[in-house]
């Protein structure tokens, strides 16, 4: 690659789109399945305290933020004809990955902020969580590994 | 008390229609609407209901997302300071402009000031006991109200700067302004989830309005932002492939 290529910031922001997508993605699915369809977590469980509250507030309003800021780079990279979508699911499961291990081993674990449910021996509910979420974050790592090695031909510009 | 209300509504509606019969290029009829709905907001959540059901949080909090968040969006989609320049004598003009970019105008029209501005206002609204002084006198129902979407309007035309104010940041740190405000708001509807303000009724029902209702607001907002950003980037290629040498 040259200095001169204009496919790598076009890669720069297909990967940074897909990343704070997965990101969002992974925030959104833990509110629709384990807040309204499962009833595992609530809306407030009178014990996590302030820095429970502090730590949901944040991370509501960074997920959807970066769902938004996915789409529209998702929007810009497809218009200039640099879509890939090995590298760009690639990127999606890394974001979603890491947050879900993030979320598993830092808020769950280490801060004791909540729990993934409450009632029950929590060490089968651990491993399912933080162990999904590394294996979505490998997936993601290979795809865009092999993304790199076979890249997809790319149409060029109109 | 309701003709104070009335002033409040009514009299930006006639000024800003004399705007649009004077100004100088033709003005679009959806931005005119926008200022219309906008106020429409304003006359619901002050005057209706919600503003007489005094000690309910649910009725305070959806009066809120009116006053505070869906009223500004709209008074700023309306564009008034632009209406402003172009209705105005050049002259005129020329010293609002003038005005619009003085130094104490930039400082509160910077994302992260008056998103500030904003939260820390909701949060002195809602941690002390000026919402029960609110709910109780309707002089201050009104003077509240005002501060409410005066401080929204602010924090949300920083943010999309759609009219001539200030200095304009890029989308990004605009962008995670926005980001912080939500969170700020997000934390304070779970915190008076947690602990509800003394004498009210609907506590836990109204900070779910506030949260939920509150993310809608935001994500529209955040959706507004990239758009415009997606318009500019239009221009910005178009301006790089003119620059660039013609294939052959």
């Amino acid at each position: 690659m040259t200095a001169a290529d204009p496919g790598r910031p076009d890669r720069r922001r297909l990967l940074v789109s897909g990343l704070l997508f997965g990101l969002g993605a992974a925030g959104a699915v833990d509110e629709i399945v384990f807040h309204q369809l499962l009833h595992w977590h609530h809306f407030y469980d009178r014990a996590s305290g302030a820095a429970g509250l502090v730590s949901d507030g944040l991370l509501h309003a960074a997920t959807w933020s970066a769902t938004v800021a996915g789409l529209a780079l998702l929007a810009d990279v497809r218009r200039r004809r640099s879509f890939a979508a090995g590298a760009w699911w690639g990127a999606v499961l890394v974001g979603a990955g890491a947050f879900q291990v993030w979320d598993g081993v830092v808020h769950h674990k280490l801060l004791r902020l909540h729990q993934v449910r409450y009632g029950v021996d929590l060490t089968g509910y651990d491993v399912a969580w933080i162990g999904a979420g590394a294996l979505v974050l490998l997936a993601g790592v290979l795809l865009l590994r092999r993304a790199r090695t076979h890249p997809a031909p790319r149409s060029p510009a109109p | 008390m309701s003709q104070a209300v009335w002033t409040v509504v009514l009299v930006p509606a006639a000024l800003y229609l004399a705007g649009v019969a004077r100004s100088r290029s033709p003005w679009p009829v959806g931005r005119t609407a926008a200022w219309l709905a906008g106020l429409g907001c304003l006359a619901v959540a002050l005057t209706g209901p919600l503003a007489t059901t005094h000690g309910d949080l649910r009725a305070h909090m959806a009066a809120h997302l009116l006053v505070g968040m869906v009223a500004p969006v709209l008074l700023v989609l309306a564009r008034p300071s632009t209406l402003l320049l172009r209705a105005l004598p050049a002259p005129a003009a020329r010293r609002v402009s003038r005005a619009l970019r003085t130094a104490p105008v930039r400082v509160l029209t910077d994302p992260f000031v008056a998103t500030g501005i904003n939260a820390a206002g909701l949060w002195l609204l809602y941690g002390t006991g000026l919402l029960t002084a609110m709910l109780h006198s309707p002089g201050m129902h009104l003077l509240v109200s005002v501060h409410v979407l005066l401080t929204g309007w602010l924090a949300t035309a920083a943010v999309l700067a759609l009219d001539p104010i200030g200095h304009r940041r890029g989308v990004v740190a605009r962008a995670v302004a926005l980001a912080a405000g939500a969170a700020a708001h997000d934390v304070l509807a779970k915190a008076l989830y947690a602990a509800p303000p003394a004498g009210v009724t609907g506590a836990e029902a109204g900070a779910q309005l506030m949260y939920h209702g509150g993310t809608v607001v935001h994500v529209l907002v955040a959706a507004l932002l990239w758009r415009q950003w997606y318009r500019s980037r239009a221009t910005v290629r178009d301006a790089e492939r003119a620059a660039l040498p013609t294939p052959a």
